[in-house]
């Protein structure tokens, strides 16, 4: 082949190897998310929607409807839902990093060999069912579940109580607690992970040439592992703050009617009240919500390729 | 025959500033270093020079802190070193390939073992302009490491470790992520950096032009010791040893006997040819020596030379011109080969060419006998 024919193919294949997930995206994320983004300024005739444009004695209507819209910002309870969901989901990253962070970088600093075991350890509880996981906890949190024992034991329910976790001491099923013990458990592998993968790749001098300068092994630490760790923990967090803004099944199964959180709204909207355009109004705004820390995500990740090169 | 200059050498003048004292360092059964004794006088650039494995690095690592020798002590300028750990030691290091912290900028890098010791913002600023003015990168406080050139890296990286004014400056490899070029050039600007701010310095290095070129001492260690310790010259021109001679640059290596010892010479017979050494050598008759002749300090000829020794004839093999010099091999009667390294003092001044015989010679002052 003459080199321009090759760089010809390359750049089709190439096309095709990018081309291949835009389609999947294209078809599987947007064009649904625009089928809901229709709904919720769609109405309801009964049991389907009206069409948003129509011909109307020779004149072509469009019809939107953003009553559903204008709901939500008047209605509080959604208001407070999404502050709730939001405050949950951030309680749970936070939760996850104070504990996954000390345990990537040990499981980073541990010797070669033990390496691929601890790795495994972490991804283990991937190998039962999520819904059987939480469910486990049900009963352990539940009076004399050994959980309950334990913190009851202990008086850290009182702790707990104080810190407005639980209602009450004795009371820890279907609180806050519950809840975000339950997210945490979920989510940790999701912080460790990314966590692990970039305190491995760590360039170990730097920290040498920190102490050669005069730095403490405490000041190492800040100065320079965590500011060359920041990409993952950016990406940890993501993973786990995004989809427990969405969660609908641990709050279901953990969360009590203390416990707001927007899947469960929605849930409610499409199956106990049937107003599907509320409930594509309600997932449309989470959308967004999301779209936000995403897109300073995403930006912080083209820097870091940039600083790469 | 000379006595071989090995290890306890001290200072070339004064007393010692650095003092290594019988250190040992084993990992887990393995000796990488075997009771190194050294003193460094103020001032010196001190080169460890060894392939790799030698122990070199470890020693310097345990000058900066990061091991702990086994046995033995490291004194600084009169204060044992033992006990403490990397951060609290006077002196720093240049890591090889520089270990810049990526996610700060070249003023931030240079600042930071300033930081660390808690001075006053306007005096790590004035010290921090005056170390990027030091090693010419006024311009580049604000760039990152990784939008510098290699040769750029190595400059802030030796900035980095002149910041706090170390009593000892260690060098790991310091050119040894540049290309051959730069090289060159970085050894003459970095030597003139180091001699300004009057650092005493300890490098290591598996590049002998670089020790040479660079250091005022250069010990040669091997298998954790010391093999010579002496003057880039002093090890060039008077090896101790043949590990040495043969290390340092190109040798031809004769084995022989000594058949005459005379007051103001010794005639060395070996296969191909004799040897007469006429400087200060003194032997047994019949004793097994080495004679060790370096490439460039034999003439390469088609006449036959005068006299009966220091000449040998031989078959040229191979020619390998270089441009400022052409390195012949010479077949010899009884196979082995000499290197032979003429230089080309004159444009199209080349007589010989493969297959010719060619006679070689040398002076009887330009051999080294070695015993070990």
């Amino acid at each position: 082949m003459r080199p321009d024919n090759v760089l010809r193919s390359l750049a089709r294949g190439r096309v095709g190897v990018i081309g291949v997930p835009y389609l999947w995206l294209l078809l599987f994320f947007l064009l649904p998310f625009l089928i809901v983004l229709k709904i919720s300024v769609s109405e309801m005739e009964t049991v389907t929607f009206k069409d948003l444009v129509s011909v109307k004695e020779g004149v072509l209507q469009l019809s939107l409807r953003f009553g559903n819209y204008v709901f939500i910002t008047e209605d509080d309870l959604y208001f407070k839902t999404y502050l709730s969901s939001l405050k949950y989901a951030a309680v749970t990253t936070a939760l996850c990093l104070a504990i996954g962070y000390p345990f990537a970088y040990f499981m980073a600093r541990a010797r070669a060999a033990v390496q691929p075991a601890l790795l495994m350890l972490v991804m283990l509880p991937f190998w039962t069912s999520f819904l059987l996981r939480v469910y486990a906890w049900k009963g352990l949190l539940s009076e004399h579940g050994w959980a309950y024992d334990l913190i009851t034991g202990t008086h850290l329910d009182s702790l707990l109580a104080a810190a407005g976790m639980i209602p009450a001491p004795g009371q820890l099923m279907n609180t806050p607690f519950s809840l975000v013990l339950g997210m945490t458990y979920t989510y940790l592998p999701f912080m460790i992970l990314p966590l692990y993968s970039t305190l491995a790749k760590m360039d170990l001098r730097l920290l040498e040439a920190a102490a050669d300068l005069g730095a403490t092994a405490w000041v190492a630490f800040w100065k320079v592992t965590v500011p060359l760790s920041k990409a993952g923990i950016i990406a940890g967090s993501m993973l786990v703050f995004i989809p427990c803004v969405g969660e609908f099944v641990i709050p279901e199964l953990l969360g009590g009617p203390q416990t707001l959180m927007i899947g469960r709204v929605m849930w409610d909207e499409f199956f106990s009240n049937n107003d599907w355009p509320m409930a594509s109004t309600v997932a449309v705004v989470m959308v967004l919500l999301i779209l936000v820390p995403l897109a300073i995500f995403n930006k912080y990740q083209a820097e870091a390729q940039e600083a790469r090169r | 025959m000379p006595a071989p200059n090995l290890q306890g050498t001290g200072p070339a003048s004064g007393e010692a500033f650095l003092r290594i004292e019988d250190i040992v360092k084993d990992f887990n059964g393995h000796r990488a270093v075997d009771h190194v004794s050294i003193d460094i006088a103020k001032g010196e650039i001190f080169a460890l020079l060894g392939s790799s494995g030698c122990g070199k690095t470890t020693l310097l690592r345990m000058l900066a802190g990061f091991e702990t020798p086994t046995a033995g002590r490291i004194v600084l300028a009169g204060k044992d070193l033992a006990g403490l750990p990397p951060n609290q030691r006077p002196l720093n290091m240049m890591f090889q390939s520089y270990a810049l912290f990526p996610h700060l900028t070249v003023w931030e890098n240079i600042a930071f073992g300033l930081k660390r010791d808690g001075l006053p913002r306007d005096q790590i600023e004035t010290q921090v302009e005056a170390m990027l003015k030091l090693v010419q990168l006024g311009k580049y406080g604000r760039r990152k490491p990784h939008q510098l050139s290699g040769g750029q890296q190595q400059r802030v990286a030796l900035a980095r470790s002149l910041a706090k004014k170390p009593q000892l400056l260690l060098l790991d490899e310091p050119l040894g992520a540049l290309d051959k070029k730069l090289r060159e050039e970085t050894q003459i600007e970095l030597v003139n950096i180091i001699e300004n701010v009057g650092v005493t310095c300890v490098m290591v290095t598996h590049d002998q032009e670089e020790a040479m070129s660079m250091a005022s001492r250069i010990a040669v260690m091997s298998e954790g010791r010391f093999l010579q310790v002496g003057a880039p010259s002093d090890i060039y021109e008077t090896p101790a040893t043949r590990f040495v001679a043969d290390f340092i640059g190109n040798v031809n290596l004769m084995n022989g006997t000594l058949t005459e010892d005379q007051p103001d010479h010794v005639v060395i017979t070996c296969a191909d040819c004799t040897h007469r050494v006429g400087h200060g050598i003194t032997g047994t008759q019949g004793m097994e020596v080495t004679v060790a002749l370096r490439p460039e300090k034999i003439r390469v000829g088609c006449d036959e030379p005068a006299g009966g020794h220091n000449r040998v004839k031989g078959l040229v093999k191979d020619m390998s011109y270089f441009g400022s010099f052409t390195v012949y091999h010479l077949v010899l009667a009884s196979g082995q080969v000499l290197k032979v390294s003429e230089s080309n003092t004159e444009r199209h001044g080349n007589p010989l060419a493969s297959g010719d015989t060619a006679w070689a010679s040398w002076s009887p002052t330009s051999q080294v006998v070695l015993t070990t």
